[in-house]
Formats: structure tokens, C-alpha cells, sequence
């Protein structure tokens, strides 16, 4: 049952196959019987679980008609508020706090039927690669214990990879979902900038975090998709437009065809600095898609090489300017409110006790690059290079369709072996650019290098999330499934 | 404009990690120092592209004067909103003193 993709559950329970709630109970199961290995969980939610199945049981039984993914359980990043859930963003300054209000993205998912089983590990605030950032220890690979499952979201990648569960939300702000889908052999989603509503994600970098949806096929990423995206007059960046037809896109994909179709391999995103086995496993995927019909070109986008530079000063500078909100004042952490220490005293020696290094950096960074008489030189300069990034893909799709790189310049590496905060960055280098233009992309599985998943990115351009699911749709029908060589837990 | 090959001194660290509010140890000072003098000079790089005629872009999405309906909405329940904070008195946030006591 657990092996069952969200579409094969959903429908199983709609024609009364079996029912939600044995659904619920056998992933409930296999987390009890694998996570104290993943540790993709930080919170299980065992009886909200139930009676979200039971509700979806009982309006089957009733004669009601179910959402399409009705019943089918799913792993929530601990970055998406959740009502009286514990909600951590993996962070000791937010332990053991319980929102008062659910994200809109939850209430999308409650609405439908799906099945919370629980939030899931990250690196705190989403500020990593790895998970290894999380306050409360990192999470494991499935594929290989040793290694680490990608970050930030990491649990959310985790937990599908090791068939906890068939359906997780993350968040991407610098590659978030695509890399760590990458590394597991998975599909993970980043839509177009304000496609999905952020009332209720936790802040880390507000004009580049976006939610999305993992899955084990493509088509469970789009079903996901639809059901959390579209307008939220509670995220004034939210966009008012309908949603892409996701869904329709991963289904005609699935026939195998891309004839017509112009794919451009970016230049800048490969050569030095990638793995050789990514590289021949990416070289692989390309020659798949022109044997799928695809037209295939190199295109380059010169301004890519700055990415890295760019978001490593745009997204500590928001990230200062959002986190100052933990103040010990209204919720989470406070330390050293002995009566003595003044109001500022108590703020820093609470943000010293509740943050970890790496958002301790980020912050400083941040705060370094906004400061009076550094602003042109560094956030300034950061900003127009992001305008550069976002022509260069103008140009590109002006003559392809869609654009694709290796999701990651590495397989997965061992956990405690990547120890430099700069080295740790350039896991970013392939999935930045999109982050910093808004443009969706999509990381699916390609392939095997060491006996790691590779990750093929597909990207396109603003609210044409379609095109990622139908490319991707193709080309996982193409190859056999990457996830069958992973090793039982 | 200031050099953009900055190297940053301990000092600069100490400074920031007061604006940000982050009462850092020496211990984290010597390790942040060392490692914020080089990720500062690896994005440092942004300074190589001329870029002087390019419009900076704040956001992936331009958008302006995004309102929604004036609508009266239930706010949050008051104790929803307490149950999460560290001190509550009277039925509202308590913090520590910020003014001196009056003589």
C-alpha cells in the first residue's frame, strides 16, 4: 500500500478498495518502523491523521464526492504554520510552539481530504543544503544513511524517498525542493514566484520562498500542485490569474512525445564544478529527450555565472530583515528575563540561545549588505544582477520552450563532510537562477551516479508551470524508474 | 563607493552581531569573522559586472498597489494568540522593562 503512487491511492479509495483510514494507518506504520533511521519526522500526528482518514471514510460512505486526492497521506514541512501543530521551522527559538492559525496552503490541503501525517525536518528557516542546520539534528538519506537527503527540505524529501509517505510539501528559495528531490530520486516542484500563497510559510527571503509539491511520479507532483495553488487575497504577491493546467500537462507528457518541442541545455549550468558522473547521467537525459522528438540547442546565459554572488547577498538581507520578528515577545524562546536585563539584553541573548550558526551568518550578512555605505556596493548591485538573470532567460525562451541542467553539481554527500558554509552554497549553483528570475522548475529523477539519484532540472518560463510537467511526464516514462534501485531501509 | 574587496576585522563582526541583536560569543566571534571575511569577498563578485544602467529588480513579480476587499474578518482569538508567547500579563504581552523606574 505504501508503494501505491497518490494517484493509484486516491482512486483505490474512491471506488472503495480500501479505505482511508488503512491508508493512514500502514504509512503510520512504516514511520514507526523506519524513522528512527530517516528521522525525516519532527512531529507525527497520529490521531489527526486518523481522523482526517475517517473524515474522508465517512463522506465516501455518505455518498459525497472526494477531491482528487482525497485520503492520500502527505508530510508537511515544519515551515508551514499549521493549527495547534507544532510548528518549528526547525529552530530551537520556535520549540514547542503551536500556531494559532493554519497556512493557507494548509487549509488547501485540509479541504481536500489529504491526510496530514506530520511536519518534517529542515534546516532552520530553510537556510541550508542538507538538513544538517535543523535544530534538532539532521535527517538521513534513505538511499544511503550515511548521506544527506538535501536541504532545506530535506524531511520532506526524505519521507517520500523511504515511502513514509507519497506526498510532501517544501519550500524553495534557493533550490529547496529541486535539490533535495534531486538527491533522493524523487520529483520536486518550485512554481512560478506567487503561483502558491505564502500566508503562513515562515519567512526566510519573502521575494524569492515559494511552496511546492514532492511526489514519486510527476503526475502526484501536479495533482499536489493543483491543489495548493492559485490566489490568496492574504498574499498581496500572490498572482491573480487561474492556475496552469499542471495536471492536464503531466498527462499528455506521460504519452511519451515531445515532438516540436525546444529544449535548451544552459552552458553555464555545467562543465567545471560538476561530478562526471552527473554530467554523463545529464547527457543521458538530453539525448532521451531528442529521442523523444525534442529539438535540442545549447543556449547561454552569461549573467548565471553571478547567481551564487547575487543570492548569497538578496537573500541573507531579507532573511536579517524578517527574522528580526523573533524578539522573545510575542512567541517562542526568551532568555535571561531576570528582572535585570534590559528589553534589548533579553532580545539578543534570546536570539543568541535560539538561533544556529549558519542563520546567525546569514543575518550578519544581511545586515552587513543593507548597512549605510555598503547598500550600492552589495545589495544594490546584487539587485540589478538579478535583473540581468532574469533577461538572460527572456532571451533564452525566446527561442526554446523550456531550459534544463543537472538539478545538482553533486550526488548526495556524507552527512558532516561538507564543513564550509561557501562549499555548502555552491550545492546551489544549478537551481539559483530560477529562484532569482521567479520562473518555475522542475527537478526529476534521471539517473544514478555511484549508486546516487541525479536529478534533471527542467525550467520554464513565468506561470508556464505546465511545460515542467509535461517535459518531465515524458521523459520519466522514457527511462526505467530511478526510485526501484533504492536499497531496503 | 567602498571597496568591495572588504575584509571584515573582528571588530566589524562584534558590530554587526549588536545591530542584529545576537549577543555572539568570543569564541563565535573568532569562527563568524574568519568565516564572513570570505563569503563577503566570494559575493564580493557582484561588483565585477558593469551594471550602471540596469534597473534593480526587488522582486520576481512587479506589482503595485495590491489591495484586498475591505471586508470586516474575524481577527485571531485573543488567548490563541497568548497561549503562544513567552510572558503574559492581563491579558497582554508582558516584556521587560524599558523605561528606568521614576524616583
Amino acid at each position: 500500500m505504501i508503494t501505491w503512487s497518490a494517484a493509484e491511492t486516491a482512486a483505490k479509495i474512491a471506488a472503495g478498495e480500501v479505505c482511508a483510514v488503512e491508508v493512514a494507518q500502514a504509512h503510520l506504520e512504516r514511520i514507526a518502523a523506519v524513522d528512527d533511521k530517516v528521522k525525516a519526522f519532527l512531529h507525527v500526528d497520529t490521531e489527526g491523521a486518523l481522523a482526517a482518514a475517517a473524515a474522508v471514510d465517512a463522506k465516501r460512505a455518505a455518498g459525497e464526492r472526494l477531491s482528487p486526492l482525497a485520503g492520500v497521506p502527505l508530510a508537511m514541512k515544519d515551515v508551514v504554520v499549521t493549527k495547534g501543530l507544532p510548528t518549528t521551522s526547525g529552530s530551537k527559538i520556535l520549540q514547542g510552539w503551536r500556531p494559532p492559525y493554519d497556512a493557507t496552503i494548509t487549509s488547501k490541503i485540509k479541504d481536500a481530504g489529504i491526510v496530514m501525517l506530520g511536519k518534517v525536518n529542515m534546516d532552520e528557516f530553510a537556510m541550508g543544503s542538507s538538513t544538517e542546520n535543523s535544530a534538532y539534528g539532521p535527517t538521513h538519506n534513505p538511499w544511503d544513511l550515511t548521506k544527506i537527503p538535501g536541504g532545506s527540505s530535506g524531511g520532506s524529501s526524505a519521507a517520500v524517498a523511504a515511502y513514509e509517505a507519497p506526498l510532501s510539501i517544501g519550500t524553495d528559495t534557493g533550490g529547496s525542493i529541486r535539490q533535495p528531490a534531486a538527491v533522493t530520486g524523487i520529483v520536486g516542484h518550485k512554481p512560478t514566484y506567487g503561483a502558491v500563497s505564502r500566508y503562513g510559510l515562515i519567512a526566510f527571503s519573502s521575494s524569492l520562498d515559494q511552496a511546492g509539491p514532492f511526489a514519486r511520479t510527476v503526475l502526484d507532483a501536479a495533482l499536489l500542485h493543483e491543489v495548493i495553488a492559485g490566489h490568496d487575497p492574504s498574499d498581496s504577491t500572490s498572482l491573480d490569474v487561474p492556475v496552469a493546467p499542471v495536471v492536464t500537462a503531466a498527462r499528455e507528457g506521460g504519452r511519451g512525445d515531445l515532438t516540436g518541442v525546444r529544449v535548451g541545455v544552459v552552458k553555464e549550468l555545467g562543465g567545471e564544478g560538476y561530478q562526471s558522473g552527473v554530467t554523463a547521467s545529464f547527457e543521458a537525459a538530453v539525448a532521451t529527450l531528442k529521442s523523444l522528438g525534442a529539438e535540442v540547442v545549447e543556449v547561454s546565459c552569461p549573467s548565471f555565472d553571478y547567481a551564487l554572488a547575487a543570492y548569497y547577498l538578496i537573500a541573507p538581507s531579507e532573511c536579517s530583515s524578517n527574522l528580526a520578528r523573533f524578539d522573545s515577545v510575542r512567541y517562542g524562546l526568551r532568555v535571561g528575563d531576570d528582572g535585570n536585563n534590559s528589553l534589548e539584553d533579553v532580545m539578543s541573548l534570546t536570539r543568541e540561545a535560539g538561533f544556529g550558526p549558519e542563520v546567525k551568518r546569514r543575518i550578519m550578512i544581511g545586515t552587513y549588505a543593507l548597512s549605510s555605505g555598503y547598500y550600492d556596493a552589495y545589495y544594490g548591485q546584487a539587485q540589478k544582477i538579478r535583473r540581468l538573470i532574469a533577461n538572460d532567460f527572456e532571451a533564452a525562451f525566446g527561442s526554446v520552450d523550456v531550459l534544463v541542467s543537472p538539478t545538482t553539481p553533486t550526488v548526495a554527500f556524507g552527512i558532516g563532510e561538507v564543513l564550509d558554509p561557501l562549499t555548502m552554497y555552491q550545492n546551489d549553483l544549478a537551481t539559483l537562477p530560477a529562484s532569482l528570475a521567479g520562473v518555475p522548475a522542475i527537478s526529476v529523477p534521471c539517473g544514478l551516479a555511484d549508486g546516487l539519484p541525479v536529478g534533471l532540472q527542467i525550467i520554464a518560463p513565468t506561470l508556464q508551470d505546465d511545460r515542467c510537467y509535461r517535459v518531465g511526464a515524458a521523459f520519466e516514462a522514457a527511462i526505467p524508474s530511478v526510485l526501484a534501485n533504492i536499497p531496503e531501509l | 563607493m567602498p571597496e568591495t574587496s572588504a575584509h571584515l576585522s573582528r571588530e566589524d563582526v562584534a558590530h554587526l552581531a549588536r545591530l542584529a541583536r545576537l549577543a555572539v560569543t568570543d569564541a563565535e566571534l573568532d569562527t563568524f569573522a574568519a568565516q564572513l571575511d570570505v563569503i563577503i569577498g566570494a559575493v564580493a563578485r557582484v561588483g565585477e559586472l558593469d551594471v550602471a544602467d540596469v534597473q534593480p529588480m526587488s522582486h520576481a513579480v512587479a506589482m503595485t498597489n495590491v489591495w484586498r476587499a475591505d471586508e470586516v474578518r474575524p481577527s485571531l482569538p485573543r488567548g490563541d494568540v497568548l497561549a503562544g508567547a513567552p510572558a503574559v500579563e492581563d491579558d497582554k504581552f508582558r516584556v521587560p522593562r524599558i523605561l528606568a523606574e521614576e524616583s
